[in-house]
């Protein structure tokens, strides 16, 4: 479904990531783990277009999408949870997950993605109305990960969704991306919380200093090692 | 002592006079929390759209809201003119260099005016009746100019919480990044905030013709004022600008009132002076 081949990207002089290949097939939940710095997030944005890869190539369902800008790679089905939810937060509820569904396409399917969002994540059909600013962290990244999917996408992109959450809440974040996953969407994420995110995950990348380390099933990297190496690059 | 009634007086003359001061800042101020640029020559597109009206109305004969569409019109057109010609290629760089683009243009645009128009000042004579308000004369184009004003005003508050496009504006500025993820081409929704703030423009412009002479340095005599409505409502607040447009109006015709008119403007900046340190961010900022 997405396919990197030997990525280069970075900003200005500063290069963040070096050579990566990768991919996810269609109907999997893949992870990227590692250290702060590791240039996570930077893979995060060169794929969903915020910005463009120095070299190398980037495919999703045969076509090509490196250094096109965000607003077309979200019309081909990628949507992406940004770091730090990056929600609206001067709107409501309602006008978030509205925007949500900018595409034309999406828009036509109003109604239909609105009601599986609100299965989903009932709280946000209770909180409509309300400014989104003034939602709790948890309900802000039930939020953001709404809003992704009321573009329809096919694939999710999340980067860091427990991120300043507490415990309590990043294990009840786990059981609902685990829930969007059941619904039938491709997902790959970007995470801190090593051994949570195995669990979900079929497979993982380890990035360390903008380069693939190592990679494999979820189950076989859930050892003493690989997760030492996720968090400490050691 | 001043005669209570002068003070009432001047009170009515600076409400009515903030209602256009606030669709000017209003303006402005969207475009600048959207695109993150000040259009410094703002008021000057104001000028040119003024000098519109007169031609229509006052040379050619048409009635004034002939003249008053027509603004509005030019307006948007001149919007999108200055965003495709001078904003676009310079959107990523440096705030200085955006100042001197958008300084240039005033320029040009006064250079423009006095070139073909003269320094003339030009008005547009409108018959309107007098009207008395407890012993106070009011006039009717500024009541006029108000209440349109206000309308204008009350059709921008709804074509950005009420439409698809105008949510998708308000979202632009708060995140814009954000908004290029949902699927937005971020310079199509500049473009349509260019048309509608430039539509903004031209409204003044009609409202101003009828209230003021139009010359080619009307964009000095009320540039600085907009201005400074913006910085003290909080640049690209809305609330803020509006609230702020009635404070300084109200600061201008009282002072001027009591002392004179020169000294009212004196009095606004100083006002707007002590403002910024008391609250820099904004009259209706949060405490930092």
């Amino acid at each position: 479904m997405l396919e990197l081949r030997n990525v280069t990207a970075g900003y200005g002089h500063f290069t963040a990531l070096w050579d990566v290949s990768m991919r996810v097939d269609a109907g999997e939940a893949v992870a990227v783990v590692g250290p702060n710095g590791a240039g996570k997030t930077t893979l995060m944005r060169v794929i969903s277009g915020l910005i463009a890869p120095r070299a190398g190539e980037l495919m999703f369902e045969g076509h090509a999408i490196g250094g096109r800008p965000a607003y077309e790679v979200v019309a081909r089905g990628i949507a992406h949870v940004p770091e730090g939810r990056r929600i609206f937060p001067g709107l409501s509820v309602a006008d978030n997950l509205k925007m949500g569904a900018f595409l034309p396409a999406a828009r036509r399917k109003f109604g239909e993605s609105l009601a599986r969002v609100h299965t989903l994540f009932p709280v946000l059909r209770e909180r409509e109305k309300q400014r989104a600013g003034s939602l709790s962290g948890g309900e802000q990244q039930m939020l953001a990960v709404g809003r992704a999917l009321m573009s329809g996408p096919k694939l999710i992109l999340l980067d860091e969704p427990s991120m300043g959450l507490a415990p309590v809440m990043v294990l009840r974040l786990f059981d609902l991306i685990r829930r969007v996953r059941q619904e039938g969407y491709t997902i790959l994420v970007v995470e801190q919380n090593v051994r949570q995110v195995l669990k979900l995950v079929d497979r993982a990348y380890l990035l360390e200093v903008g380069r693939i380390k190592m990679e494999g099933r979820a189950e076989a990297l859930s050892n003493q090692d690989f997760v030492r190496k996720a968090y400490v690059g050691l | 002592m001043i005669d209570p009634v002068f003070l009432a007086e001047a009170a009515v003359n600076g409400l009515l006079l903030g209602g256009v001061l606030a669709l000017l800042a209003l303006g402005l101020n969207l475009i600048f929390g959207v695109i993150d640029i000040v259009w410094i020559a703002y008021v000057d597109l104001v000028m040119i759209c003024m000098y519109a009206v007169y031609f229509i109305v006052q040379v050619y004969g048409w009635p004034i809201w002939v003249g008053g569409l027509a603004s509005v019109a030019l307006g948007a057109l001149l919007g999108v003119g200055v965003h495709l010609l001078i904003i676009t290629p310079i959107l990523t760089s440096a705030p200085v260099n955006q100042l001197l683009a958008t300084g240039g243009l005033l320029f040009f645009l006064q250079s423009f005016a006095t070139f073909l128009w003269t320094t003339d000042h030009r008005s547009v004579r409108l018959t309107l009746p007098r009207l008395e308000l407890f012993d106070m004369p009011i006039s009717v184009a500024r009541l006029i100019a108000f209440a349109l004003s206000i309308l204008a005003m009350l059709g921008l508050y709804l074509f950005l919480s009420r439409t698809y496009i105008g949510t998708a504006i308000r979202a632009v500025s708060q995140d814009r990044e954000a908004m290029a993820l949902m699927g937005a081409n971020p310079q199509r929704v500049y473009l349509v905030t260019s048309a509608v703030g430039g539509a903004m423009a031209g409204v003044a412009a009609a409202l101003l013709i009828i209230q003021y002479a139009v010359h080619p340095f009307f964009g000095a005599a009320f540039g600085p004022i907009t201005f400074m409505i913006c910085v003290l409502g909080g640049l690209g607040n809305m609330v803020g600008a509006f609230v702020a447009s009635f404070i300084m109006s109200e600061v201008i015709a009282v002072s001027g009132v009591i002392w004179s008119t020169e000294m009212g403007y004196v009095i606004a900046f100083v006002v707007f002076i002590v403002m910024i340190f008391v609250r820099p961010g904004g009259i209706l900022a949060k405490r930092g």
